[in-house]
């Protein structure tokens, strides 16, 4: 104890001599830490939310009865398992519009839900539960919900169709963007009377799955609380995409701890030696060495922790919009995080600290009392650690090689961006040693000789920052890649699918029919298109079912990847479908061959005769003729439209429509519109991205500062001896700074082909995993200009501060360097 | 080691037996041109309050040697025995202890810790070995005229005073056995021989053995024996 105690005391004096380190490695540390827990929070605060929506109801953990065949099924049901005694209780949930904000309604029967409900809670307060049945009834939502829709608790809103609700009450478990209403208020607000979405498990030891098939047959199917909630499957890889960066620049930062580290050993390795020679153990002084990384863990992840939850609270409007407009979840947008989440940061420190230390530690187990430093061993080692470095390079390129062959998904997919920048960035090194050797033998002047033969030794030095480097430029070569290709191709494909001029959604089937009616007798109006939708579930995916009517607006434009030849005959004469992109992957399917689509009746079974491209749609997607969705799907919503217009008439038509329906029309937007809409939905999605690349990309920048700076005090006794024999300080500077500029050309140059690697493994296999479509691939040359710009200004500046102050270092300080040569 | 070893008879083997014994010791390094011998059958021995001096050629194995008495590394064979323990065949953490509280070394090359002060460095092995003194620091510190240096840093001092910061950390333990490599190796005439004088000064106040390297004949001559390695052997002269 005594001797771990001073052995730590001496340990941690070195940090008194040098705080620019010990500031690099806790930073490092902290950053490493800030982004991982910052997108940890992210993802937690996401998962919460669901959580919330899927337990406001049940409590948690209770099992529901879904109708089979998706949609609603008939209340009368629910009444007869009553009175059979199954103890279920019933929810109907629906979206209304309230004050141009999309709401969920969520009808429930307070009585008969299970005792761990914070509904049934309420319970126990006998005024709000005589209020929840009685007279106008009540309306429960969570503060942040009422404070999105700008209203405090009393107020009673109109939906856009003009129900009235029920008195809101603040109810803090409630789901965020719901509100909670007695079931009889539900199916009045929602226009489902006599409907219901699902029941409720009660008691799952009373329950009794025989009598319910008894009673209900095959209408009722059982869903577990797990995949009960789709909105947790749908956006999960959105969060293993958030993940996934979230790790990257958390490896990145722990390059620097790994950097600093490594450098705070090797400057003490003379002490470490000493302490040895004078009596301490090896296992004092690992425990002495531990000790100082648990503090410093404490420490740095501490700090680090603080600043992920300030980068999440930075991110979180952005997630939370694109959730919203992506998927329709809704997250809260107060950070709230638990306990676990802390402690998870902290370890997660802990883990990158010990495992950026671990190899040193080793080291000092075994480090000897005496020192053998031979100046000529630097030679042997040096291509020692290269023919190392390229060894592990090669390991890492077969691994990636065997991902390929043999994974699939995304977390192959992942594994084989990962493999591919690791090996990169272990071969870098050695690309580096190899270009300044090929460089010293074409150099004549003995101080470009000089410069080249001693760049080879910094590298060792330098080579973790520059790998850091090389990893941030091609994260944002090949992400940047991916989105601009994205950009572009979901702008061609919008214009192509968004061909009408006017969308309008009508309040019920019947205003639908009174506006197509008027529509057909106006001259401006060339053609009202149907959109009919329904909904069911293909492989247990939610699908959505859309109408086409034969009409060029579609036979011209509607973007196709694959289509048989007879694609819009055939599709209107005969039962056939069209399957989206996501879809046709998910399933496995091909033009020609048939699909059995449940519906309400008896299932559809329809030839493929086309794939369109649906991106950014989470859910699967099929278009079948006009006249075949109203026959099949009696369930069909037969609410949305496009019209074709004289694009001169549109601000017109859509105010005279308002003005002569009023509200029969819930939404009347025009192409331009919602063209905003969707390139806002996607710029959202990937802003978070791009916010984590260009931390990523600071971080390396840093990496490099730090490690220019700490090796500056190393530099300064290789560079006396050249000074003494005659080279000015202004000169060493001036080599200095080309070498670090050098340096980091050469990353970037091997940035550019890793990132176009990284651009096609997101689009080929990440993105075709993870959302369900494929990219076409594209280069971005001015990219890899702007990046290369970036890398060589990053090393500018990270270079400037130890340059200058080598510039300026006094002769004497130059001098001591030979009076304390060990 | 006498045949019965009971422990009373080790006991007073112990109080008669000399402070170090060295016997057949070998040392050889591995070179790429094959293992190169430095020390070939080395014997002698050293009592407590005794003072010896190694001279010999440079590259004879002088440092070699101290360090294999100073339990710093593995000889290849032969035996080392201090104050009655053999250290060639104790543990590592056995002899990282042995380091720490039986001997004191003096470094060719100082081997200060850098980062602490001189005071903090003068006093680090006793308080590893938990026999922190402040009286007899104190005393050290003005007897080596380092009290007006002690706040600052080792790189902060010249040759000579770095070299009495050593030799006082060696004696700040009370070490019994007290080795020194050319402890006046980096200093002029005059330092060294004041250096000397008051190092066996201490070491007649410690009462500690003393075994010390150096090139110089005139500095060996104030010590009590002399001997000479030649050709990986000892020479008494
Ligand atoms: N780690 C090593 N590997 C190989 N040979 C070594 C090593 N250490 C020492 N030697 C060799 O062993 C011989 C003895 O070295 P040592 O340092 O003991 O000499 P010395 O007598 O202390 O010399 P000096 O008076 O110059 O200090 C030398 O020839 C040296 O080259
Ligand atoms: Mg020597």
């Amino acid at each position: 104890m005594r001797e771990t105690l001073w052995t730590l005391a001496a340990l941690i004096s070195h940090w008194r001599r040098r705080p620019g380190n010990l500031a690099t490695l806790v930073l490092g540390l902290a950053i490493a830490t800030a982004l991982w827990s910052g997108v940890q929070a992210l993802n937690a605060q996401a998962r919460n939310s669901y959580d919330a929506a899927a337990n406001a109801i049940s409590g948690g953990g209770a099992r529901t009865l879904v109708a089979s065949r998706g949609g609603l099924f008939d209340q009368e049901l629910f009444v007869r398992l009553r009175r059979a005694g199954v103890t279920v209780s019933p929810v109907l949930e629906g979206a209304v519009r309230i004050g141009e904000k999309n709401i969920r309604i969520i009808g429930v029967e307070p009585l008969s839900l299970p005792r761990r409900s914070p509904i049934a809670d309420r319970r126990t307060r006998t005024d709000v539960i005589e209020d929840f049945f009685s007279g106008p009834g009540r309306g429960f939502a969570a503060p942040q919900t009422l404070r999105r829709l700008d209203l405090s608790e009393g107020a009673q809103p109109q939906t856009e169709r003009g129900q009235q609700l029920p008195p809101l009450a603040a109810l803090a478990e409630a789901p965020p963007g719901a509100i909670i209403v007695d079931i009889g208020v539900a199916q009045r607000l929602l226009d489902r009377p006599g409907k219901l979405s699902r029941l409720v498990i009660v008691d799952e030891e009373t329950f009794d799955e025989a009598r319910l098939k008894l009673i209900a047959g095959d209408a009722l199917r059982l869903v577990a609380p797990d995949d009960d909630s789709d909105l947790a499957r749908l956006t999960d890889s959105f969060h293993l995409n958030l993940t996934a960066f979230g790790f990257l620049a958390f490896l990145v930062g722990l390059f620097i701890v790994h950097a600093a580290y490594g450098l705070a050993f090797e400057q003490r390795l003379a002490t470490l030696r000493t302490l040895r020679a004078l009596g301490v153990g090896p296992p004092h002084l690992v425990a002495a060495m531990a000790c100082e990384i648990a503090v410093l863990t404490l420490i740095a992840g501490g700090a680090g922790v603080l600043g992920g939850h300030a980068i999440a609270q930075a991110l979180l409007p952005d997630v939370v919009k694109s959730l919203e407009s992506l998927y329709g979840a809704q997250i809260s947008d107060r950070l709230a995080l638990d306990a676990r989440w802390w402690l998870s940061g902290l370890a997660m420190a802990g883990a990158g600290a010990a495992l950026a230390a671990a190899s040193r530690l080793t080291k000092a187990l075994r480090l000897p009392a005496l020192s053998f430093a031979r100046p000529m061993a630097w030679r042997g080692a040096h291509h020692r650690y290269l023919r190392r470095q390229a060894a592990l390079a090669a390991l890492a390129l077969v691994a990636a090689a065997g991902a390929f062959g043999f994974g699939e998904g995304l977390a192959s997919g992942f594994a084989i961006i990962g493999l591919a920048l690791l090996a990169a960035a272990l071969i870098l090194p050695v690309g580096l040693a190899g270009a300044l050797a090929l460089a010293e033998r074409f150099a004549r002047r003995p101080l470009t000789r000089w410069f080249f033969a001693d760049g080879r030794q910094e590298i060792s030095g330098l080579s973790l920052a520059l790998m850091a480097l090389l990893i941030a430029l091609a994260t944002n070569i090949g992400v940047g890649g991916m989105v601009e290709g994205f950009r572009q191709t979901f702008d061609r494909w919008l214009d192509a699918r968004l061909v009408a001029e006017v969308y309008f959604e009508a309040a019920t089937p019947a205003d639908a029919r009174d506006i197509e009616a008027w529509a057909r007798t106006q001259p401006d109006i060339a053609a009202i298109l149907p959109i009919w939708r329904a909904k069911t579930r293909i492989g247990g995916w939610p699908v959505d079912v859309l109408g086409m009517t034969p009409h060029e607006t579609y036979t011209a434009h509607f973007p196709l990847i694959d289509a048989t030849p007879d694609v819009w005959t055939a599709l209107h004469a005969q039962d056939a479908v069209l399957v989206s992109e996501q879809l046709a992957r998910r399933l496995s399917l091909a033009i020609g061959e048939t699909l059995d689509i449940p519906t309400s009746g008896r299932d559809l079974r329809a030839r493929i005769v086309g794939v369109f491209p649906d991106y950014g749609n989470p859910k699967g997607q099929l278009r079948i003729d006009h006249e075949r969705l109203t026959r099949y799907f009696d369930d069909a919503s037969g609410v949305h439209y496009s019209l074709r217009v004289d694009p001169g008439a549109t601000t017109r038509v859509i105010a005279n429509m308002q003005q002569r329906f009023g509200g029969k029309i819930t939404r009347i937007v025009d192409q331009a519109e919602v063209k905003t809409l969707s390139t806002d939905i996607f710029e959202r999605t990937f802003a978070v991205t791009t916010a984590l690349n260009t931390l990523t990309l600071i971080v390396s920048g840093v990496a490099l500062f730090a490690s220019l700076l700490t090796l500056s005090d190393m530099r300064r006794a290789r560079i006396a001896p050249v000074w003494a024999l005659g080279a000015t300080r202004r000169k060493l500077a001036a080599l200095e700074m080309a070498r670090v500029m050098a340096f980091a050309a050469v990353a970037a140059a091997f940035a550019i082909p890793l990132g176009l690697f990284m651009t096609w493994s997101l689009v080929a296999i990440v993105n075709v995993a993870a959302f369900g479509w494929r990219l076409p691939f594209h280069m971005f040359p001015a990219q890899w200009l702007v990046v290369s710009c970036i890398a060589l200004c990053a090393a500018f500046f990270a270079a400037l501060i130890p340059v200058v102050r080598l510039a300026r270092v006094s002769p004497s300080e130059l001098l001591r360097v030979f009076s304390n040569e060990r | 080691m006498s045949i019965d070893a009971t422990p009373e008879n080790l006991a007073a083997e112990r109080t008669s037996a000399p402070m170090l014994r060295v016997e057949r010791l070998h040392k050889s390094y591995p070179t790429p041109q094959g293992r190169v011998p430095v020390l070939r059958g080395v014997d002698f021995t050293l009592a407590a309050g005794a003072s010896l001096a190694l001279t010999g050629e440079s590259g004879s194995g002088k440092s070699t040697l101290l360090h294999l008495v100073g339990a710093l590394d593995d000889a290849d064979s032969g035996e080392i025995v201090i104050d009655g323990v053999a250290v060639t065949r104790l543990s590592e953490t056995a002899r990282a202890a042995m380091r720490r509280e039986t001997i004191g070394v003096v470094f060719q090359q100082f081997n200060l810790i850098p980062s602490l002060t001189v005071g903090e460095n003068l006093g680090f092995q006793a308080r590893l070995a938990g026999r922190y003194n402040p009286a007899w620091q104190e005393e050290l510190t003005a007897r080596l005229g380092l009290a007006t240096l002690a706040a600052r840093y080792p790189e902060e001092l010249s040759g000579g005073q770095q070299q009495r910061v050593a030799i006082g950390r060696a004696l700040a333990v009370r070490p019994r056995l007290l080795l020194a490599d050319e402890p006046t190796g980096n200093l002029d005439e005059a330092t060294g021989d004041a250096v000397m004088a008051l190092a066996l000064d201490l070491v007649a106040a410690t009462g500690c053995a003393f075994l010390m390297a150096t090139h110089s004949e005139r500095l060996a001559a104030r010590l009590q024996r002399r001997v000479r390695l030649e050709a990986g052997l000892l020479a008494t002269q």
